[in-house]
């Protein structure tokens, strides 16, 4: 994956730019020695390295503005970062730039149960969101798995997901109101305490833009009540095709669970042999969980194993209290862990439509074939956000190059069948030369002219979202 | 001009030189605009319905009452429940699925599964260029680039002239019931309100209607569920009264459409004022007005207020955390909210970038 060259006129005024920023920051809040910088050098890609010019912790939005408001000036490249878990390179420095991170804003501003929302800095964790509310019965509902390290911040940027999207949404579903800093250090409010933000929507515009759009310091997110329960029931099947009409067969029954989660066999081996949840040797796995009370749950069940029973399931299996319910989950929850204790590998985030599901798997099947690489399949089956898992040695030369050319093509196919690069995880660097696959330049540019007017001199998080021949104009500008 | 193709509708918008007012069935005369009229009712027809998947895609002259159809058919509906203005605005005409968009016309349910835009995964539209432009897709997860699905959602046309939109759709329930609290005022009745969303009983409708001294509260689901959680709700809502129930659905759904399209104003003397607005806020704002008649809607979130003609209650409202849009009636003031500066430049950066000559529904925001 290609980065732009440094500027080196930035490099060589490193000291300078040191010293404006310490001016305006507190001294532990700039982090200029190489030996320290190199902590802020890649996210959860980690393929990728490149420790910054220097790393800020700003503690506030009017730090954050003082520190964009130098960086504009001096033309310095801003790289935003949450808590560094991006899959997808979106905190992935160049040499030239600053890193920006939220870490220190981790603060809760306000906590309304009767309006039902809180409001914190966007350094704070996605768990510790929740932790904030639980306590009064409230829950923040996007889950992404790396939901007890990553930040708000980061979850806004790539306007992440989780498990229980079917029923709750994604981020943006769910962010009532932010305050953000654009560039050139002008402090901006969208929405807030109340639904539908005033005039063009700019707050959707702004959850998923990767932080090229501005630096978000605070947000306003929705809280829900959370349910007198949940439950999951576990089915195999012999086939994924099988596995596909089952999900088709909930949905069409007027039936919405909360999560409806898929694992093929390379999967369920690895799984197995990791965290020996009990799971059945299949084709295709599928977890669904419905949530009410106690008898609704038992309802929704009974229709959910009917549907299921018809379909000549290898196993089907209820959870009949929290141990059980919980030793269901356990497979899934460890599913990433036990791949990586495989192998190296690289985790896809491609959507399609549900009906392709069984195509998709079979082509991916022979493609793995083809290029001799092993894949795994967790599958959110709701909503056809695939996570193929392909395994591949670091140490192997070659091997890392062969493992992206699979994923690339695994992508196109996504593309091909209706779908897109990625559901949850952001383009960041990893997808972003695919994005000739999925868009037009007509398009691309509608995109890139919105990155125009927020950030006139390319400077925020530029090398990321457009493959770098698309930007090369505006980021040379 | 009735373009018969995205592509004839492109060229029309490239050989444009005078401003164009934008329109699908109607129905939603909201805004200033003027222009020659562009209509988009010759992009009809549901192009794919997949119910195993939740999506629908149909080009944007659709009339809603053709997507509800199909919809029907497989037992799904849109769950935001666009809010049909023909009531409220004595408007003549078909709704179409565009008009909705580029209005992010969401009813009551709102509350409890998100607004119009939350249920849009993709848009075609031509801009001001006269570009095909596309973003998002069918599918339900879609990070990929930015989300110019939600900056179109809401333009009201300003940006670019759908042609065609992909939204999520979600199984309809078998039973309704409704929950009524009486002679609550608007404090009490925000608590109230408050305590049902806040309850694990999934409400998905709250409305406060001042004038007949009622509180409602919608269930919805499998019968045997929303008997259970409406006996569960009025036990919840002990403290503000006892709730009357009934499982009667037509008289439900019959209802929801009343506050839906807030046919309490219709035919009433007056401008209709929107306000979105903190819940909690709500009954000091309606103090500060003065208004003829309310309905709040959404907990408190949504106020519906009918005002003598000509007022500007935004002078009353001074700043608050929110916005108030004219729905109703003929003025000198905007119709939407002013915005700050700051925000004021990014919007006209924004049309300069997607209508450079200004030629889209120019001034319709203002």
């Amino acid at each position: 994956m290609e980065m732009p060259a440094p500027d080196a006129r930035v490099l060589s005024r490193k000291d300078y730019i040191v010293e404006r920023l310490c001016a305006v920051l507190p001294k532990d809040a700039v982090i200029s020695d190489i030996s320290e910088t190199r902590a802020y050098e890649c996210d959860a890609l980690t393929a990728y390295k490149c420790p910054p010019l220097c790393a800020v912790l700003p503690a506030n939005t009017q730090e954050v503005a003082a520190v964009l408001k130098i960086c504009h000036e001096l033309d310095v490249p801003v790289v935003p970062r949450g808590s560094g878990t991006s899959l997808a390179g979106g905190a992935l420095p160049t040499a030239d730039s600053v890193i920006l991170g939220v870490a220190k804003m981790n603060q809760v501003i306000e906590t309304n149960y009767d309006d039902r929302y809180i409001r914190v800095q966007t350094g704070r964790t996605n768990l510790s969101v929740t932790g904030a509310v639980e306590a009064n019965g409230f829950f923040y509902a996007p889950d992404p798995s790396s939901q007890l390290a990553c930040a708000i911040a980061g979850n806004i940027a790539m306007n992440s997901g989780g498990a229980h999207c079917l029923k709750y949404g994604v981020t943006t579903n769910n962010l009532m109101g932010v305050t953000m800093v654009t560039m050139d250090g002008t402090v901006v409010e969208l929405g807030g305490a109340h639904l539908d933000a005033a005039g063009l929507d700019l707050l959707g515009l702004i959850c998923g833009s990767e932080g090229q759009l501005g630096v978000v310091t605070e947000a306003t997110l929705r809280i829900l009540h959370k349910p007198e329960g949940a439950r999951p029931v576990l089915m195999g099947y012999d086939s994924s095709e099988v596995a596909g009409q089952v999900v088709t067969d909930i949905i069409k029954a007027g039936i919405l669970p909360v999560a409806i989660e898929f694992m093929d066999r390379p999967c369920i081996e690895a799984t197995e042999a990791f965290a020996k949840a009990g799971y059945p040797m299949c084709e295709a796995l599928l977890i669904v969980e419905v949530e009410g009370s106690e008898s609704e749950i038992d309802a929704q069940l009974k229709l959910i194993m009917e549907i299921a029973a018809k379909h000549n399931p290898v196993e089907l299996r209820e959870a009949k209290d929290a141990d059980e319910a919980g030793r269901i989950w356990l497979g899934r929850k460890s599913a990433f862990g036990a791949m990586g204790q495989i192998n190296d590998y690289m985790c896809l985030d491609g959507t399609i439509p549900v009906s392709s599901l069984p195509f998709v798997l079979k082509r991916i099947g022979e493609m793995s074939k083809e290029f001799g690489l092993d894949v795994g399949n967790v599958f959110h089956a709701g909503d056809g956000n695939m996570h193929p898992l392909i395994l591949f040695d670091a140490n192997k030369p070659g091997d890392l190059e062969l493992c992206e050319e699979f994923g690339a093509e695994i992508l196109k196919l996504c593309v091909e069948v209706g779908g897109c690069l990625t559901g949850e995880h952001g383009v960041g660097i990893e997808k972003r030369d695919l994005m000739n696959v999925q868009f037009d330049p007509v398009d691309l540019e509608a995109q890139m002219a919105i990155k125009d007017v927020f950030d006139p001199k390319w400077l925020l998080n530029a090398a990321k979202v457009f493959p770098l021949a698309t930007s090369e104009e505006r980021r040379a500008a | 001009m009735t373009p018969k193709s995205e592509a004839e509708l492109a060229q029309m918008i490239k050989g444009a030189n005078a401003p164009l007012r934008i329109q699908g069935g109607g129905t939603r005369p909201i805004g200033h605009a003027h222009g020659d009229g562009l209509e988009t009712g010759a992009l009809a027809g549901v192009t794919l319905y997949e119910p195993g998947a939740l999506t629908i895609v149909a080009q944007a002259g659709t009339p809603v009452a053709e997507i509800e159809k199909p919809l029907a058919k497989e037992n799904q509906r849109l769950a935001f429940e666009p809010m049909d203005h023909r009531t409220l605005l004595g408007t003549k005409g078909e709704p179409t699925i565009g008009g909705v968009v580029a209005a992010n016309v969401s009813g009551p349910r709102r509350i409890s599964v998100g607004a119009c835009r939350d249920f849009m995964l993709g848009v075609r539209f031509v801009d001001g260029a006269g570009d095909i432009i596309k973003n998002g897709g069918r599918v339900m997860k879609n990070v990929t680039g930015y989300d110019l699905v939600k900056l179109m959602t809401g333009a009201y046309g300003t940006l670019g002239v759908l042609t065609e939109v992909s939204m999520k759709v979600l199984p309809d329930v078998a039973a309704q019931a409704m929950l009524t609290l009486d002679g609550l005022n608007d404090t009490q009745a925000i608590a109230a309100m408050s305590a049902g969303l806040s309850s694990p009983y999934e409400v998905t409708g709250v409305a406060h209607d001042p004038q007949e001294g009622k509180t409602l509260f919608r269930l919805e689901g499998f019968p045997d569920s929303i008997a259970y959680r409406a006996d569960a709700l009025t036990k919840h809502l002990a403290r503000f009264g006892t709730a009357a129930t009934t499982e009667d659905t037509q008289l439900v759904k019959d209802t929801w459409i009343g506050i839906r399209d807030v046919g309490a104003f219709a035919g009433k003397d007056g401008d209709v004022w929107r306000i979105s607005a903190k819940p909690s806020d709500a009954p000091d704002l309606v103090a500060k007005i003065g208004p003829k008649a309310v309905q709040y809607d959404w907990g408190g979130g949504l106020i519906w207020v009918l005002t003598d003609p000509g007022r500007n209650i935004r002078t009353a409202l001074g700043d608050f955390d929110g916005h108030a849009t004219l729905i109703r009636g003929g003025a000198e003031f905007p119709t939407f909210q002013p915005e700050p500066p700051a925000l004021a430049a990014i919007t006209a950066g924004l049309r300069a970038k997607f209508d450079p000559r200004g030629i889209l529904n120019p001034g319709m925001m203002n």
